[in-house]
């Protein structure tokens, strides 16, 4: 009798194992980062130290900015409310380590999508939020008005960490100037040793060069060089090795670039759903399955709209309106003259 | 063997002990880069580094490897840690001595500079230095030039560089010098003790240093000329000096702040050692007919430094592991370079960490090796 029963209880306890490890693979389908996500009921993202327009705090700590929106979006996709956030400042060192180490979930910072980073260091680049390229601030006295300008013994300030080093290099390099490199850890320290006469030029993204340009004592008396030496496609990175995170996040941004191409914004996102155009229905989560892949519910791209706006309204409230960068340039949509172009949500 | 067993037992469990921790960090650490695609392997270092460093000691620009990188880093941080270390204990000699002073106000100067500079944090200092009196130097154009050939500007200081003809022989001169005096010290020591007679060695070793140099300049064909800084216009209103050696603010505000700092913990060192010698140490040695200062050279100094390297030893370790708040200056040292940039155009964190980290106690294990042999050549040793 007892011989049975034993037999019997690990019988029972086999059976317990094979079903927590079926219930377990069945879970793992979904992903380990969303199931984390919600477990924890925040989105945990990775920003810059304080640029204006892309992602900086105000005084009572609220995050804004283009970057900045785009986790909210993927907060506003997956939990259902964009302020689920929980925003982690880096400099241009640490990022990298703090995603892959897994204390951020998503990197939004600014970051240039290029085929080292991309393939060496277990990070996926999931798209391009914004376009940009390095230049060049000079004081306006100096009476430069060109990178052609330059002379050997020049001195540049910039950041440690960033491309920026790299294009400086091939830059001065391929014209053949002599220059003194002056690498700072923090954006902060760069801009207070450029603005005090250290270096003669300051250099990285133009973006960063129009945001910083209004953190300085004399706005007025820097400019931007219309020279552009490099490609800098921004955008959000997420660890590699987990695709339905990487989806969801690469899907968040699209539906919000993607709403901008057929109007829809937060204002009128609800009354779209009406809509006769089904792509647009299919947008708003009124047409189609386009959550359940994701391990979604339908709305959730309604809820990005809703809650964040479309990538125009982004734009508009983060960088024009703030006289950053006004025009649009290249972050347009194609349909406009820009070359905003994203796949079909459908 | 049970009383074996006791013995060596908590010592086996120690090993044990570090060695599943290490092996727990290292296992851990392995999976977790597998699953995150990264791959491991210091392969990186012979690799094209592709960034220029600001200012280096060696030859250096982006066509050479991250090793080389690594080189420049390592050399930048040895430089402002050896100058630190210098001006660090010239300074804290002269104030520990003054804080001894009988005088008032060189006692109290000396007690308020090392109270004011040693209980402000480094890094506030490193601050000051740099942002607040850099601000406060010309621009290269409006710059005042020292003694006619130097400019101290935001840009740097830019002094005259020299240029030799057969440095070699003015190199050798000197090596004789030193030899001569070493040749002459030994002797002088033997001649006292065998006849009791002194010989003024110090008089003839300053003699020897400056002369033989001097006879290589007038007769050993060496020439000696400089190359003065020269303003040069690159902008409207941005200048430059070019030719001479520019020392970049950077280092100069690290060295100074570093010295500084640390020269306020060396002084106080130095200020117990010397009242660590007993008063009657002191009397005994006049009542036998020894000068003021042979009683300072042979009986104070020698009990006092005693005293005086073990803590001091730390101060050169601590300064060696502060210049590593240079990263925040933007000067070139090992962290900014190596565990800066390289790490992160690398993406090799555990790497590179793992021989700057390797490398920092390499660094404060070769001072303090150095020092405690220093230090075991003064102690006492029992007769």
């Amino acid at each position: 009798m007892f011989k049975y029963l034993k037999q019997l209880t690990s019988l029972v306890a086999m059976v317990a194992v094979l079903f927590t490890f079926t219930t377990e693979s069945m879970a793992a389908k979904k992903s380990k980062t969303l199931k984390n996500t919600q477990k924890k009921g925040f989105v945990r993202c990775g920003v810059s130290q304080g640029l204006p327009g892309f992602s900086n705090a105000d005084a009572a700590g609220n995050w804004t900015g283009v970057d900045v929106d785009v986790c909210r979006a993927v907060a506003a996709a997956v939990l259902g409310d964009a302020n689920k956030v929980k925003f982690t400042p880096l400099s241009a060192k640490e990022r990298f380590t703090a995603l892959t180490s897994g204390e951020i979930d998503i990197l939004s910072r600014n970051t240039t999508w290029t085929l080292s980073r991309d393939a060496d260091i277990g990070l996926t680049f999931v798209g391009v939020n914004f376009y940009d390229g390095q230049g060049f601030m000079v004081r306006k006295s100096s009476g430069i008005t060109s990178t052609s300008q330059f002379k050997n013994g020049i001195s540049a300030c910039t950041n440690i960490g960033t491309t920026t080093e790299l294009n400086m290099r091939d830059f001065f390099n391929s014209r053949g100037i002599s220059y003194e490199p002056v690498a700072f850890e923090k954006a902060d320290e760069v801009v207070a040793a450029y603005d005090a006469g250290r270096c003669d030029t300051y250099t990285t993204d133009k973006s960063g060069l129009a945001a910083q340009r209004t953190k300085m004592k004399n706005p007025d008396e820097h400019i931007v060089l219309p020279e552009t030496i490099s490609k800098e496609p921004l955008g959000p990175v997420v660890r590699q090795g987990d695709s339905v995170w990487e989806d969801i996040v690469r899907w968040s941004l699209n539906t919000m670039i993607e709403a901008e191409e057929y109007g829809i914004t937060s204002a009128n996102a609800d009354s779209m759903k009406t809509s006769d155009n089904p792509q647009i229905k299919r947008l708003v989560g009124a047409e189609g399955e386009m959550g359940a892949a994701f391990g979604l519910d339908n709305e959730w791209n309604l809820r990005i709209i809703k809650q964040v706006g479309n990538y125009g309204e982004s734009y508009k409230r983060n960088i024009a309106d703030t006289g950053i960068l006004p025009d649009r340039g290249p972050n347009e949509l194609w349909t406009k003259g820009g070359i905003l172009y994203v796949p079909p949500s459908r | 063997m049970n009383f074996k067993l006791k013995d060596i037992g908590p010592q086996l469990m120690t090993v044990i002990a570090v060695v599943l921790v290490f092996g727990f960090f290292t296992y851990n650490a392995q999976v977790n880069m597998e699953n995150r695609g990264i791959d491991f392997g210091y392969g990186f270092l012979s690799q094209e580094s592709s960034f220029d460093v600001q200012f280096s000691l060696i030859e250096y620009d982006g066509s050479h490897s991250y090793f080389r990188a690594y080189l420049v880093g390592l050399l930048n941080t040895i430089l402002v840690s050896v100058i630190g270390i210098i001006l660090a204990t010239i300074l804290g000699v002269l104030v520990g001595i003054a804080r001894l002073s009988p005088n008032y106000l060189i006692n109290k100067f000396a007690a308020f500079y090392v109270e004011f500079f040693r209980n402000i944090p480094l890094l506030l200092q490193i601050f000051f230095w740099y942002f607040a009196a850099l601000r406060a130097l010309p621009l290269p154009q409006d710059a005042e030039a020292m003694f006619g050939i130097s400019f101290l500007t935001i840009k740097g200081l830019f002094v005259p560089a020299f240029i030799w003809e057969n440095f070699n022989i003015f190199f050798y001169s000197i090596v004789a010098a030193i030899v001569a005096i070493i040749v002459i010290r030994t002797h002088a020591k033997k001649v006292q003790e065998t006849q009791g007679k002194q010989i003024p060695v110090l008089l003839i070793s300053i003699g020897l240093i400056f002369i033989l140099p001097l006879l290589s300049f007038l007769i050993g064909g060496v020439r000696l000329s400089f190359e003065v800084p020269v303003l040069k216009q690159l902008a409207t209103t941005s200048f430059i000096y070019e030719g001479g050696v520019s020392l970049p603010p950077e280092l100069i505000a690290l060295a100074l702040s570093l010295s500084l700092y640390t020269a306020t913990f060396i002084a106080e060192c130095v200020r117990a050692g010397i009242q660590g010698v007993g008063k009657g140490q002191k009397e005994a040695a006049a009542s036998i007919g020894l000068t003021q200062n042979q009683v300072l050279k042979l009986v104070v100094m020698p009990q006092a430094l005693r005293i005086i390297i073990p803590p001091t030893t730390n101060q050169y370790l601590n300064l060696t592991k502060n210049s590593s708040l240079a990263a925040a200056i933007a000067y070139p040292d090992l962290v900014l370079v190596f565990a800066g940039t390289a790490l992160m155009q690398t993406g090799k964190a555990i790497e590179i960490v793992s021989i700057t980290m390797f490398t920092y106690l390499s660094l404060s294990i070769s001072i303090s090796l150095f020092m405690n042999w220093y230090n075991n050549k003064i102690a006492i040793t029992e007769k």
